[in-house]
């Protein structure tokens, strides 16, 4: 989660709650509602780090905040952050290693463990759907993210109609 | 499977299949289409029957609609059957028990978008007014109100579809049929048509859907997967939304 905090300061000061609430309303109910102490936790990691830096304020009824902000060395990571191109998504490796070695176990059924894979990616797919149906439609960002996760899972379930294919082929 | 409780007598099936084969012969080897397919479809379900092109998905939906005779085999609807149905028997049942989508919408071109949609009503009887009123009703559900004089050729993918649909159940058939109803729409017309048959489905419409797209397949309460003219797999999906904070909760991952 470093990148992404960093990224939100890059707009201006702000502390952990905030930070908490934006990465909420950019991405919507599809993405996990993040953790907030996982959040401060982070930007504890990231101020030892020198990529940011806090100032305590003091409120009168509350215990004091802390106000972060990026330093020149964050904002380096950042640019850095944005030359690099991200690793393409790994293909489901646990389930393809079940399901190539089913035979040697004798201990499950390749098409069964396709259709059990199958209802999964299915109901997954429906809980997508749903999502979509609920999120804001304003939200552009939150439905890309939906849809990407609805197109990985066509693929995934393209993929399992191939494996069906060959492993259940006309005989 | 979601077998009802021995208590609760089970509804009536509004569609069954049973032992269907269809070959088809033309050019080249016979195709085994469909081969040996029970079927059983209740008021109100939306099943789904994905599977690869040339499954013979298509033709086992032409086989429910009654558009294409079984070799062997026999359609229920309602508990009757259909063996001894004529040629126009079936197209009055398509009038007035089975609404069909195509994928290609299949409007007739110099028909304004009212017509096209009021005339299944007055074939089935309607009467003038009435088809009227059932056709304004459709059209503003389906978000097509002040597109009534437009002719389907002006019309974008997604609106010529939607008119399909309007036309599909303006005689409030029992159970919609559809045939890759997306499969000519891009992402937005997809999504479209996701929304409207799960709007329709909650309204208490049994729909039978033909697709390989599993996002549209996803909208039903049971996916049947359709594979080399059997059916392979027949799931019932879960009703529960994911929970906010689980469940799909890697959609997105932050990794670090």
């Amino acid at each position: 989660m470093r990148l992404p905090l960093l990224a939100l300061l890059a707009r201006g000061p702000a502390h952990g709650y905030e930070l908490k609430q934006d990465l909420e309303q950019l991405l919507g109910a599809a993405y996990p509602q993040p953790n907030v102490g996982q959040i401060y936790v982070t930007l504890s990691r990231l101020e030892k780090s020198g990529l940011i830096e806090g100032e305590e304020v003091a409120q009168s009824t509350r215990p004091n905040k802390k106000i972060y902000r990026l330093t020149d060395a964050g904002h380096e990571a950042l640019l850095a952050w944005y030359e690099d191109t991200a690793d393409e998504p790994r293909v489901r490796d646990e389930f393809f290693m079940k399901l190539a070695l089913a035979q040697h176990t004798g201990l499950a059924d390749q098409v069964t463990l396709i259709n059990k894979q199958r209802r999964q990616y299915l109901n997954t797919m429906r809980g997508l759907s749903k999502l979509a149906g609920a999120e804001n439609r304003d939200n552009r960002i939150a439905h890309l993210l939906i849809e990407g996760a609805m197109l990985h899972l066509q693929a995934d379930l393209d993929w399992l109609e191939r494996c069906q294919e060959e492993l259940e082929g006309p005989e | 499977m979601n077998a009802s409780p021995p208590t609760d007598p089970a509804p009536p099936a509004l569609l069954r299949a049973d032992g269907l084969v269809k070959t088809h012969y033309g050019e080249g080897a016979p195709v085994h289409a469909v081969r040996g397919v029970d079927l059983t479809v209740r008021p109100g379900e939306f099943v789904a029957i994905t599977g690869p092109s040339g499954a013979g998905k298509s033709t086992l939906l032409h086989l429910l609609g009654g558009l294409q005779r079984p070799d062997s085999g026999s359609v229920w609807l309602d508990g009757e059957s259909t063996d001894s149905y004529s040629e126009a028997r079936w197209a009055t049942t398509r009038r007035r028990s089975i609404g069909i989508v195509f994928q290609f919408f299949n409007l007739v071109s110099n028909l304004s978008v009212a017509d096209n949609v009021e005339l299944p009503a007055l074939l089935a009887g309607t009467t003038a007014k009435q088809a009227r009123a059932e056709r304004e009703k459709l059209l503003a559900e389906l978000g097509l109100a002040g597109k009534e004089r437009s002719m389907p050729g002006e019309l974008s993918g997604g609106e010529q579809q939607r008119v399909a649909l309007a036309r599909a159940l303006v005689n409030g058939p029992g159970l919609l049929l559809a045939d890759e109803p997306a499969g000519s729409l891009d992402s937005k017309g997809t999504r479209e048509v996701i929304r409207l048959l799960s709007r329709f489905h909650q309204q208490g419409q049994a729909i039978v859907l033909v697709t390989h797209d599993a996002r549209l397949a996803s909208g039903a309460d049971r996916v049947i997967s359709f594979f080399d003219g059997r059916i392979v797999h027949d799931a019932e999906l879960g009703g529960t939304p994911p929970r906010r904070d689980a469940g799909i909760s890697d959609v997105l991952e932050l990794t670090d």
